[in-house]
């Protein structure tokens, strides 16, 4: 007999494909698992509205079902309630800076114009003298930063909220 | 099915489809790497955006057209976007300054609009918001480093300010599809936040050392799907494949 657990439990196995060390439980992407007789819905949102992993994400959160033997499956997008980083998880923001990405830092105010930016400890030296290159990054949810002292250019998970 | 919700979103979407889509222009062309990325993420942010926009306005028209028959099978008379969305890039300064009059209004008009009686409005607006407060962040910063920068960054500013003035009214455009919406609770009512808008943009202006132009003259007609010579040359590349090899699928 299957449960709702057992799903949450195997959906920790579906990564995110921008950011594979993260599964899309420790991301916060899937809000919720319902279990109906032998049909399943999974709602999941997005973390930006131009992200292009979703699909990829609904794909493989089918296939992983599949696998598992589970054929009547829904996957419904919400926008509301909008994602925040607050819904990483504690394992996922440490796996982020074991692969070398900053996970999100409570930040400022967005509406204050040239404020510092926030304080991001270098992933790899630990170093919190580092400085912020670029608001944008590689993908939408992600800034540009720089360690001062190891010199290593770094990704950080920037705030959304 | 409720058609002006429908006209309503179309016109959100629109805004946000063909303003992506001129961003998306200096994919490759950044004036330096950081800006090149930065400028790319704001345009996928507001193509995906119109996509969220799209896929519901297809869906209140209740005529079975998709969000892609939207974006990509209508013909210039039905985009209802503003003009100001559909300007040519120029050089970086002008980029800037059409990205600053419309991240300004976008940042207000989603603050309104996350209290929508449609719920599907809201959800888009919520979702939105916390996007649009970066572009609002990188578009104001950028307009007071380059107004208040060297003589050249100015002078490009303030002859962009001065082209561009004149289309930012439309922002504000209202007819009764609105005011049928304003009176359910659903749509905005952007005479409560013009005076917000106009504040915000004096304030940065004012840092930036740049003078809004005092002229009342004002161009518009988007909104009513007359465009400005520049979105046919957009529509045509914007639709080419569809076009070409329709139904594509990739």
């Amino acid at each position: 007999m299957v449960t709702e657990q057992d799903i949450w439990h195997w959906l920790e196995d579906v990564n995110d494909p921008e950011v594979p060390v993260l599964s899309v439980v420790d991301l916060g992407v899937v809000r919720s698992v319902n279990l109906l007789d032998n049909e399943v819905e999974i709602l999941i949102t997005p973390t930006y509205s131009g992200c292009p992993a979703m699909q990829v994400i609904e794909n493989g959160i089918r296939s992983k079902l599949a696998e598992k033997g589970l054929k009547n499956v829904t996957v419904t997008t919400v926008l509301s309630p909008a994602w925040t980083t607050d819904w990483l998880s504690e394992k996922g923001r440490k796996k982020l800076r074991e692969y070398g990405i900053a996970p999100p830092e409570n930040e400022v105010d967005k509406s204050a114009l040239f404020a510092d930016p926030v304080v991001v400890p270098c992933p790899i030296c630990h170093s919190k003298n580092t400085r912020m290159v670029s608001q944008f990054g590689s993908t939408a949810c992600k800034a540009h930063y720089q360690c001062n002292d190891c010199r290593e250019p770094f990704d950080y998970f920037k705030c959304l909220k | 099915m409720n058609n002006s919700i429908s006209t309503y979103t179309l016109r959100i979407a629109d805004d946000s489809l063909i303003l992506g889509h001129r961003v998306s222009e200096w994919c490759g062309h950044g004036p330096i790497l950081e800006e090149d990325i930065a400028l790319t993420n704001i345009a996928l942010d507001l193509i995906g955006q119109a996509t969220s926009l799209l896929e519901y306005a297809a869906a209140t028209e209740g005529k079975g057209r998709t969000a892609d028959d939207l974006a990509f099978l209508r013909y210039e008379r039905d985009y209802t976007n503003v003009l100001l969305a559909e300007q040519p890039n120029g050089d970086f300064g002008q980029t800037i300054v059409r990205q600053w009059l419309f991240d300004t209004f976008r940042l207000f008009f989603y603050e309104a609009l996350c209290y929508s009686k449609d719920p599907q409005l809201a959800a888009i607006a919520e979702k939105s918001l916390k996007e649009t407060k970066y572009h609002f962040k990188h578009s104001s910063e950028w307009v007071i480093r380059l107004g208040d920068g060297t003589e050249e960054s100015h002078q490009r500013a303030q002859a962009a300010l001065d082209l561009l003035w004149r289309y930012a009214e439309e922002l504000f455009f209202m007819n009764a599809v609105d005011h049928e919406l304003i009176a359910q609770g659903i749509a905005v009512d952007l005479t409560t936040i013009k005076p917000l808008w106009l504040e915000r943009i004096q304030h940065v202006a004012k840092e930036a050392t740049l003078k809004l132009p005092e002229t009342n003259w004002v161009m518009k007609g988007g909104r009513e799907g007359q465009h400005s010579e520049y979105l046919g040359y957009l529509l045509a590349e914007m639709q080419y494949m569809q076009r070409t090899y329709p139904g594509m699928e990739w």
